[in-house]
């Protein structure tokens, strides 16, 4: 049995779940930010392998599958530092990082 | 069993295992630093995929500078109990359980069992590198492809994302400012 583009589509799957129940069930905010992260990781292994598993196309005619990978890894970096500028902003003014205690916007 | 399919289960159980101590570990700092280990078998996985270039900038861009900020964002809003269970769960963290196992199983089933899955598509494991049928001269290695598709002004590529991607940076940039400076 060789590796086939169902090993990870299925790894990038419990991968994700793995991260979503992170952002899920986490009370730090910057836990949050780590499933989220983890979550971004895994559209990129799937991204990757089809990519690498196209058969439609030419092997790497277009790589579209990497490029996109690039531009993920991209818009992450920037939502990292976004997400923590504005955790930290929220520590200095409410002096907690708890997202149950942030709720200046319930009714 | 090949090498590649075993290396593929070494880095798969490690990759779900150290991701399971990021979301599972009481203390955050611990839960930081396995999330270095979750960055750097993803990197294991695209080396695997022939993907050296993506790879590279996954152990420079996660490893390094993300998981540096997460560190730097932990020591900034430093709470008082840190060592003991400074990563608690929430009341609804049973429902966030139930969630996640019902996505996977759905993803998975999805993948595997489904009329139009990729398993009934039938997948050739390792396709031959056949050249392309346009006019752009088939770059040397993975890197040098990412290149062209990235810049090159001629033959099909992603030069208007790429543009519009430096302006997402640019503008994160400056939005971390503004949010995060003290005034």
């Amino acid at each position: 049995m060789g590796l086939t583009l169902n090993h990870f589509l299925v790894l990038g799957a419990v991968l994700f779940c793995i991260g979503l129940y992170g952002a899920l069930s986490k009370r730090n905010a910057v836990a949050v930010l780590m499933g989220i992260e983890i979550m971004l990781n895994a559209v990129n292994v799937t991204m990757v392998g089809f990519a690498f598993y196209n058969t439609v196309k030419p092997w790497s005619t277009y790589l579209t599958g990497q490029i996109f990978a690039i531009f993920i890894i991209t818009v992450a970096a920037a939502e990292a530092a976004v997400a923590l500028a504005m955790i930290i902003s929220i520590y200095r003014k409410r002096n907690t990082v708890d997202v149950d205690e942030i709720n200046m916007m319930k009714w | 069993m090949d090498l590649a399919t075993l290396l593929f289960w070494i880095i798969a159980i490690v990759l779900v295992g150290s991701a399971l101590l990021v979301v599972g570990l009481r203390n955050i700092v611990h839960s930081a630093l396995a999330l270095v280990v979750v960055f750097a078998m993803a990197a294991g996985i695209y080396l695997l995929l022939n993907a050296e270039f993506i790879a590279i900038v996954q152990i420079l861009i996660y490893a390094g500078a993300v998981t540096v900020l997460i560190l730097f964002a932990l020591m900034l809003t430093r709470t008082s109990n840190l060592s003991t269970n400074s990563n608690p769960n929430n009341k609804q963290w049973w429902l966030g359980a139930i969630i996640s196992a019902l996505v996977c199983v759905g993803i998975i089933a999805a993948v595997t069992l489904s009329q139009y899955s990729t398993a009934r598509a039938g997948n050739a494991p390792y396709p031959a590198y056949a050249p392309s049928h346009s006019a752009c001269i088939l770059p040397p290695n993975n890197v040098a492809y990412i290149g062209q598709l990235l810049y090159s002004p001629t033959c099909y590529s992603y030069v208007l994302p790429f543009e519009i991607a430096s302006l997402v940076l640019l503008v994160a940039i400056v939005g971390a400012i503004v949010i995060g400076r003290e005034d």
